[in-house]
């Protein structure tokens, strides 16, 4: 969906004006294609106290060929722009250390290009044995958060707590938040966990040989998913209620995949989604929970028809099939993973939704509660929180209420179903085995309950 | 040595009275998309297939080549090949033998079998004298010849020649020849609405329970078939004026006939071999099948009878008896058919003078018969019935277990009749 007010900054004279009225000036997002590199430019690195990722930082990097600059050698060449800093803030003890941070990222975010990447790396606060440590560390994330909202021109700031012995897991969220798979991903925390992570990035097919369910997949952001992950190799399931059939079937097709029509909130639903994965596919490796419904309604208002039926679509469900798989032999393959789609009104509450935002708050609850069981499985459960997602439903609402809601987060424009979508393709790589319990908005760093 | 075909997957495209949802969708249309979803439902797109066989009853011209069109338009490989069929309401289970003999023979491993037809998109042709004319205006080697053969056209010849229901032979519809032989063997408008109803109830309850849930595709913003009646009661059908036969002994309303639908039906078969290979439970194999025509036009027999002849046959070749099955399809084209059917394997006369046998077929379990609902309540596509009935039955025989037998049998235009065994 074309979005006119960007195009409209992007122009000549809309360029001009906006600048001069100071109005949001959104650009084109860098988003992720195949065989894109990582970054279009140098990444700038340095540290804060004596970190201890750097040399991890780096290599990845060069891996990738991205050439990598100091902050020494950066002066040498100052005004050239770089793609990306990278700040390895695992030595910030005190709060005085911050003063380090500062003085790196000061002058290496001015030299930020377009749809630039800001990406510190931190220690666990909640680890910290001391106050002040743990102040120091927390002090990151308001940093860096405030940061994502100074900067301009598509570019996005977010933040890796790495606590010892998860280093391993580093390279597949590094990856992530430099590349254009995390175009609309701004402001966000994630704290990784220590795992087998598998070497390698799995190149342009990171999902070969992996069976993905993914549910709701017959329109927008479901229609979106299958797609992408059939793009990165796996083979997808595709399910919908049987009523959307025509168009599960044509995005089934489109990747390559399967479909199944199935009610997820039929009694019977779980075993037989089980039973499909088991006889047909000898199991599964992605789960997405992405089928949801909408019942709005202030609550004094709300029958009990729309308060129920959101709550056993948008969350029963997800509990039923997650457990359905678990308990059945075979049914979730080594190294599954299971990505569940909840919401920025989950976060934030949206008025009207009170039944929508207690479904998408609960998936929030099941993830982390689950997190620890899949990791005992080498497994990983985790939440993605889309914010203002431009689809069928966005278009139909009233042009001012569109524009507004679009323009309200860091980046000044709506996401797309892909934005989406790459985060949880991403989640679904085995790279990503030390990102497990947690909650990644994909919102462009919404006002709304930042 | 032979193998037997199985059965490991269908879809059908809910069936839609004629000119309602699908007035605007071609019999190619149709039929791709019904590929199209089992296509989807068994991850086979980009796939070749060994052999697509489907056809259509009524049929244009421009479709002479109707299946192969679909393919091509479908996301099957373009290098599948495929060919049409044509046996009335027939077809479709036709087709499904088609397919599973070139794979018991071992010619193909896997095959798509199917049917598709449109009462609302049917062929209008163009009136024969005017064809006539036409034909020999083009043929005419000078300018005056050809403006002196054109000058020959008058407006009746305008009118088109439009595709009737009936029987080509004896000018009367496939519901008055019903009649008659509802009429002989009294077959009473009661238990005519009494299977109507219960064909209904049936379907319902198969859609409520998801049973449909693979083997239909919404179609055009359909979802079910648009001819069932879910609240159907014998009370409210007895209140309909009978439309076949005539006088007090008429007994045929359209609630006990089934009416004109469009839709499309196919059925995946291949060997045990390729099934396991894609992965894919086998629901049931196809045994045995046999047709036989009737000489309804000077032989006495009714239209719709063949299957009371083709089924001793079959039966006797494979040692069984009428009532070796755990489940039967008999296609509903009308009520009266069905009963009839049944009543002439019961009689000791009918199956001692026309079959030939020292003891009659027997009876049918009721119980057992069309369970899932037939074509009173889903509608009758004629070339789309037989994949519905294979696809459906199959199923129903893998929910039941190994080792269960389906029985179906289908009445067709022309007098013929098509009928099958499959076993799980």
């Amino acid at each position: 969906m074309s979005d006119w007010y960007r195009d409209f900054a992007n122009s000549g004279i809309g360029s001009t004006i906006t600048k001069q009225l100071g109005l949001p000036r959104p650009v084109r997002l860098r988003r992720y294609t195949p065989g894109q590199p990582l970054l279009d430019g140098p990444a700038l690195v340095g540290s804060a106290g004596d970190g201890r990722l750097r040399a991890e930082v780096e290599s990845v990097l060069k891996e990738d060929g991205v050439t990598v600059l100091s902050p020494v050698t950066a002066d040498g060449e100052r005004g050239a722009k770089v793609a990306a800093v990278v700040l390895d803030a695992t030595g910030v003890t005190t709060p005085a250390d911050l003063a380090a941070a500062h003085d790196f990222l000061a002058p290496a975010v001015k030299r930020l290009g377009t749809n630039g990447r800001v990406v510190v790396l931190g220690e666990v606060p909640g680890e910290a044995p001391s106050p002040a440590l743990a102040a120091a560390r927390q002090a990151l994330d308001g940093l860096v958060r405030s940061l994502a909202k100074e900067l301009r021109a598509g570019a996005t700031a977010n933040l890796v707590y790495v606590p010892a012995g998860a280093e391993a897991s580093v390279p597949g969220p590094l990856r992530f938040f430099l590349s254009g798979r995390s175009a609309y991903v701004d402001g966000q925390t994630v704290t990784l966990s220590a795992a087998d992570v598998p070497t390698g990035d799995g190149g342009t097919t990171p999902l070969a040989g992996k069976v993905a369910v993914v549910t709701g997949a017959a329109r927008g952001i479901g229609a979106s998913i299958a797609e992408v992950l059939g793009r990165d190799g796996a083979h997808v399931v595709a399910v919908d209620v049987p009523a959307a059939g025509q168009a599960l079937a044509e995005v089934a097709n489109r990747i390559g995949g399967t479909a199944l029509q199935l009610d997820i909130t039929a009694p019977d639903a779980a075993a037989r989604l089980v039973e499909h994965v088991v006889e047909r596919h000898g199991g599964v490796d992605v789960v997405v929970h992405n089928a949801g419904i909408t019942r709005d309604k202030l609550l004094v208002n709300m029958d009990a028809a729309r308060w129920n039926s959101v709550l056993a679509v948008n969350l029963q469900a997800q509990l039923d099939m997650t457990q359905a798989l678990l308990d059945a032999d075979g049914a979730l393959r080594p190294g599954a993973r299971v990505v569940a789609v909840s919401s920025q009104s989950g976060i934030a509450g949206n008025r009207g939704q009170t039944n929508y935002s207690a479904s998408k708050a609960g998936v929030i609850g099941m993830v982390r509660s689950w997190a620890a069981e899949f990791a005992s499985r080498g497994a990983t459960i985790n939440a993605v929180a889309p914010g203002f997602i431009v689809t069928e439903m966005t278009a139909k609402m009233p042009f001012g209420t569109r524009e507004v809601g679009a323009r309200l987060n860091s980046l000044q424009q709506g996401g797309l179903p892909v934005d989406v979508a790459e985060a949880i393709a991403w989640l679904a790589q085995p790279a990503s085995a030390g990102v497990n319990g947690q909650v990644l908005r994909v919102c462009g760093q919404n006002l709304l309950g930042a | 040595m032979t193998r037997k075909a199985a059965i490991v997957g269908g879809n059908r495209i809910p069936f839609a009275r004629s000119n309602k949802k699908y007035a605007r969708a071609s019999n190619q249309d149709m039929l791709t998309a019904t590929i199209d979803g089992l296509v989807a439902r068994h991850g086979l797109a980009g796939e070749q297939v060994g052999e697509v066989v489907a056809g259509a009853v009524l049929k244009h011209a421009r479709d002479f080549n109707l299946t192969r069109e679909a393919v091509l338009g479908s996301q099957l490989s373009p290098a599948t090949p495929a060919y049409d069929v044509q046996q009335a309401c027939g077809t479709g289970l036709e087709a499904a033998v088609l397919v599973a003999n070139k794979i018991a023979l071992g010619q193909i491993e896997s095959g798509i079998a199917g049917g598709t037809d449109t009462t609302s998109d049917a062929p209008l042709a163009v009136n024969d004298d005017l064809r006539k004319v036409l034909i020999a205006a083009n043929a005419a080697k000078t300018l005056p010849d050809r403006l002196k053969l054109l000058a020959r056209i008058r407006p009746g010849q305008l009118v088109p020649d439009q595709p009737r229901n009936v029987e080509p032979r004896t000018g009367l519809s496939m519901g008055e020849h019903a009649a008659i032989t509802a009429k002989e063997w009294e077959i009473s408008r009661e238990a005519q609405d009494e299977l109507a109803v219960a064909s209904h109830h049936n379907l319902a309850a198969a859609y409520d329970r998801g049973f449909f849930d693979d083997l239909v595709t919404p179609f055009l913003g359909l979802t079910r078939d648009d001819n069932l009646r879910p609240d159907s009661t014998v009370e409210k059908l007895s209140t309909l004026k009978p439309v076949f036969g005539r006088g007090e002994g008429a007994t045929m309303t359209a609630a006990n006939s089934t009416p004109l639908t469009d839709g499309a039906s196919a059925v995946l078969l291949a060997s045990d071999e390729w099934a396991a290979e894609h992965k894919l439970p086998v629901w049931a194999h196809l045994v045995d099948a046999q047709t036989a025509a009737v000489d309804y036009v000077h032989g006495g027999e009714g239209l719709l009878m063949a299957p009371a002849y083709a089924m001793p046959v079959m039966l006797a070749r494979n040692g069984l008896t009428l009532q070796d099955f755990d489940l039967y399809e008999i296609h509903e084209a009308f009520a009266s058919t069905v009963l009839s059917t049944m009543k002439a394997w019961e009689d000791p006369g009918f199956c001692k003078e026309k079959l030939g046998l020292d003891a009659p077929l027997g009876s049918i379990d009721r119980s057992k018969l069309n369970v899932n609902g037939s074509s009173l309540a889903a509608g009758h596509p004629f070339a789309a019935t037989g994949g519905r009935i294979v696809a459906s039955l199959a199923k129903m025989l893998h929910e039941a277990g190994p080792g269960k037998r389906g029985l179906i049998s289908i009445c067709a235009a022309g007098g013929q009749g098509v009928v099958a065994i499959l076993e799980s």
